[in-house]
């Protein structure tokens, strides 16, 4: 029988090594993955982690893809410490690109600076309004938030579906369901010519900062990790868990609908069925790869950012199917959870206990 | 070889070693227990007994080392095996189902027992037979501790054991439910069953046991006849050297009252916690008030309301004249109330986190460690080193971890934390719960002097000893009903223990159990 038995000391340097193993062991299980699929793995591997960075448009590409992963696990990742547990961001990100979306429509064809900046208040406040469904459950009734927010989520898509084969739906677009195109004042700038790459990247290292500076300079981040860590403590230090179950789910919907509404104002440019390819439930890897930490976020941002176009580019270059992007972030989360479970326990081989077994008299 | 003709010694053990991650918890420990002897193992927190006794209950394999038992080398692999050579054990924590019935509670303890009148039946007779009242049909949340670890003994009981481990068994009971259980174990001596009994409270020793063995450290320091030796004696055996017994001043200057409690009611929120029923109370500045209670008498209640952890009504709770029932633990500690919690661990610290970072936990207003909400470390760091040097905290520094220190060094720098606040009303639980004798000395002193300085200070303890030493007047906590006050000098122990186990706790005979209601709940079952 195999056993894990709790490890006396934990080590904090392998708690901050584990996400590149996890990185490592993913690359050689997905190289064996080729191998098994009939092919080339250094071929395949190329496609997926080198070609996509090795022309300008691809970075920038990376960074369009990132963004909106940093900004959800950045907003998570408060939550996650605190122990609050909102599994909803997509539905938040949904209701965001609504809401903003439907602001920068009602502003159709006409110009100002203001919309922009309206678009994106509404954005915030339409992510908020859903997480703010269950951080009242939870605050008031104690019903549990994985839940709400996540069955939130399908209810959040099919009221976007209703939206846009409804009225959403642009009057000259021969039936099409989808929005009007923005105009140029309600659509984020570009920061590089011929790119994709947009002001909200901009933004959200802004936020990633104040995020990072709230959480490790504040008492609101002290706060943060003793409610997380330690309820009792909390309840004697005088800090409110209620408070902090609204304040958590109100960053994490708030940033979740901020990362919706940059996806239809910048690269997509109106609103449609689809406005994201799940970055509200792969943020939730983001975060644990960056370790809750606004920084960490970055850097899992960006490398989960590169399984998506390394993905497609395997779709295209080498013909690969297009799951593969998914089996690639599900190894990588599995393999971050292994290696934690394993910094924190030992294995062992062996039977449980042994009966009473005397041992030979006399000596 | 042949067995040796003098009988065998019941339980020997020697050269038992076992090491932990940087602790030698158990060092060449040798500890022999005759048959029908009351043998008492006796150290301080820490000292290694704990190790030894799960080792010889199975719970732990030695590293080194030989058990045996009745001459006969054993290897005890699980407390399973222990059970059938015959080793019983009642832990100081009680594993019991609240919601359960003493009959359901005590035969989910047995294997395979399948028959339950005939064992309604034996835990009567065996209840008659050792002076241990109990009722098969009651449930378990109804009862006292008392009632509770009398379950235990007899589920032990029932399995014939011919030694019976017992821990700390006397830190939950009245002074009177202690007189009752010496006599049940003095009976179970003399037919012939071995008892290690584990404590380091020496006047029960003195009274109880025929030999004594003493650790320190990890290692046996003594083999000694507690009747001849002086309770003195032992203690410095048991610490290693003379410590500093508290000193308690004649007479302290008492003004108006700091704290007061008005016909405060409070509902339990737990399913079988103990509600408040109108406590009242005051403590005058410079006073030092206790309450004493066994433990499930609404102290938990009791401290969360006075705490702020459970807001209440706001005249039920008056801070130096101020309404603060209805404030939250921040608002009151503006208002000069400090808390001591009784865990350590996860309640007054957080054991993942540095000092500083613990020491910014409940002072970051009354000692300015912000500025507009942000951390100002360097002050935080800056007191948590205060803290240390102000009461000896043995810690690498404010950038250790809480869980690096322990218990006694965690306690210190807890109750230092809080009295360097400067408080008007202190409130302590347990303070020196699971501490070693010196730092539990150092704390009675840093309570002492601080009501020499006027703060009013409150006590909430199981430990009667300690309340006996500190406080200068104490209530008595029983079914969520606090007592009136005593001075502590003036009330005699009987009448405590009178309070604590509320009179009706105690039948002088074992109660009539009707054959007839067994019957009915065993139908139920």
């Amino acid at each position: 029988m195999v056993r894990l038995e709790p490890r006396a000391e934990i080590s904090p340097v392998m708690r901050w090594l584990t996400p590149p193993l996890a990185v490592i062991l993913t690359i050689i299980a997905g190289a064996i993955l080729f191998l098994a699929m009939g092919y080339d793995p250094a071929r395949s591997l190329r496609a997926f982690f080198i070609a996509p960075l090795s022309s300008a448009y691809g970075l920038a590409e990376l960074g369009v893809k990132a963004t909106p992963l940093i900004l959800i696990a950045t907003g998570l990742a408060v939550g996650f410490r605190a122990g609050v547990w909102n599994i909803g961001a997509e539905g938040q990100l949904t209701l965001g690109a609504l809401a903003g979306g439907y602001v920068g429509l009602l502003f159709w064809g006409q110009a100002g600076w203001f919309i922009l900046p309206l678009m994106m208040i509404a954005g915030v406040l339409g992510g908020m309004a859903w997480a703010a469904i269950p951080a009242f459950l939870k605050a008031k009734f104690d019903v549990n938030e994985i839940l709400v927010s996540l069955m939130l989520t399908y209810v959040g898509l099919l009221l976007l579906s209703a939206l846009i084969y409804g009225p959403l739906r642009s009057p000259e677009g021969f039936g099409f369901p989808e929005s009007r195109m923005f105009s140029p004042s309600a659509q984020l700038p570009n920061l590089i010519a011929g790119t994709r790459l947009h002001l909200g990247a901009v933004i959200t290292g802004v936020i990633v900062l104040i995020v990072w500076f709230l959480m490790s300079r504040t008492l609101f981040g002290f706060q943060v990790t003793v409610i997380g860590q330690a309820p009792a403590a909390a309840r004697f230090a005088g800090f409110s868990r209620s408070r902090m179950i609204w304040i958590s789910l109100m960053m994490g919907g708030g940033l979740s609908g901020l990362a919706g509404l940059f996806e239809v104002t910048g690269p997509i440019g109106q609103i449609v069925p689809t406005i994201s390819p799940g970055y509200g439930f792969t943020a939730i890897i983001v975060a644990f790869l960056g370790r809750l930490h606004p920084l960490g976020c970055v850097l899992a941002g960006l490398l989960v950012a590169l399984s998506y176009l390394g993905g497609e580019n395997a779709q295209i270059t080498v013909g690969m199917p297009q799951a593969v992007t998914g089996v690639f972030q599900g190894m990588l989360l599995f393999f971050l959870l292994a290696a934690d479970v394993l910094v924190r326990y030992r294995l062992r081989v062996g039977k449980p206990a042994p009966a009473l077994i005397p041992t030979r008299g006399g000596r | 070889m042949a067995p040796p003709a003098a009988p065998a010694p019941r339980l020997a053990l020697t050269g038992i070693r076992k090491a932990y991650p940087g602790v030698l918890a158990n060092d060449d420990v040798a500890l022999t227990v005759e048959e029908g002897e009351i043998h008492a193992l006796l150290g301080e927190n820490g000292a290694g007994k704990s190790t030894l006794v799960k080792i010889i209950y199975g719970v732990l394999a030695p590293d080194e080392g030989e058990i045996r038992w009745a001459g006969r080398p054993v290897r005890i692999a699980s407390p399973n095996a222990a059970r059938q050579l015959g080793i019983g054990m009642v832990f100081q924590h009680f594993s019991l189902f609240e919601a359960l019935s003493v009959l359901e509670n005590v035969a989910l303890g047995m294997d395979g027992e399948k028959n339950w009148q005939a064992l309604a039946g034996r835990i009567v007779e065996v209840s008659r037979a050792y002076g241990l009242p109990l009722d098969p049909t009651r449930e378990v949340h109804e009862l006292s501790v008392g009632e509770r670890q009398r379950i235990e003994i007899v589920r032990c009981l029932l399995q014939a054991p011919k030694l019976l481990i017992m821990d700390e068994p006397t830190s939950v009971l009245t002074p009177q439910e202690v007189d009752r259980l010496f006599l049940t174990l003095r009976q179970l001596a003399s037919e012939g069953v071995s008892i290690l009994y584990i404590s380091h409270k020496l006047h029960e020793i003195k009274a109880l046991c025929d030999a004594a063995t003493i650790m320190r450290g990890g290692k046996v320091v003594a083999h000694c006849d507690p009747k001849v030796e002086t309770a003195r004696s032992m203690a410095t055996l048991m610490v290693g050297s003379n410590f500093a017994a508290p000193e308690k001043p004649a007479k302290r200057l008492k003004r108006a009252p700091r704290f007061q409690v008005n016909a405060l009611d409070l509902e339990s929120s737990e399913a079988f916690g103990t509600s408040l029923k109108e406590v009242s109370f005051e403590v005058r500045a410079g006073e030092i008030f206790g309450i004493a209670g066994v433990a499930g008498n609404g102290q938990t209640e009791l401290l969360a309301a006075l705490s702020g952890e459970r807001p209440v009504e706001a005249e039920a709770i008056i801070i130096d004249g101020n309404r603060a029932g209805a404030l939250g633990p921040r608002a009151r500690r503006g208002l000069g109330l400090a808390y001591i919690p009784e865990e350590r661990n996860g309640h007054a610290a957080i054991p993942d986190l540095t000092l500083a970072e613990n020491a910014l936990l409940s002072a970051f207003d009354r000692r300015a460690l912000l500025t507009n909400g942000v951390i100002r470390f360097a002050r935080a760091s800056a007191f948590a080193e205060e803290v240390i040097e102000r009461f000896s905290v043995k810690a690498t520094g404010p950038d250790a971890r809480a869980s690096s220190l322990s218990g006694g060094n965690l306690q210190k720098f807890v109750v230092g934390r809080e009295i360097l606040q400067a408080p008007n009303v202190l409130i302590a639980a347990q303070p020196t719960w699971g501490v070693d004798a010196g730092a539990a000395a150092a704390i009675h002193q840093a309570l002492l002097d601080l009501a020499t300085h006027g703060v009013a200070v409150l006590v909430v303890s199981q430990d009667l000893d300690e309340l006996l030493v500190l406080t200068d007047r104490m209530a008595v906590i029983n079914g969520g009903r606090l007592s009136r006050p005593l001075v502590t000098g003036e009330a005699t122990l009987e009448e405590i223990g009178l309070l604590m186990g509320g009179l009706h706790d105690l039948p002088d005979d074992i109660p009539a159990v009707e054959t007839a209601a067994v019957n009915q709940h065993v139908q139920a079952l």
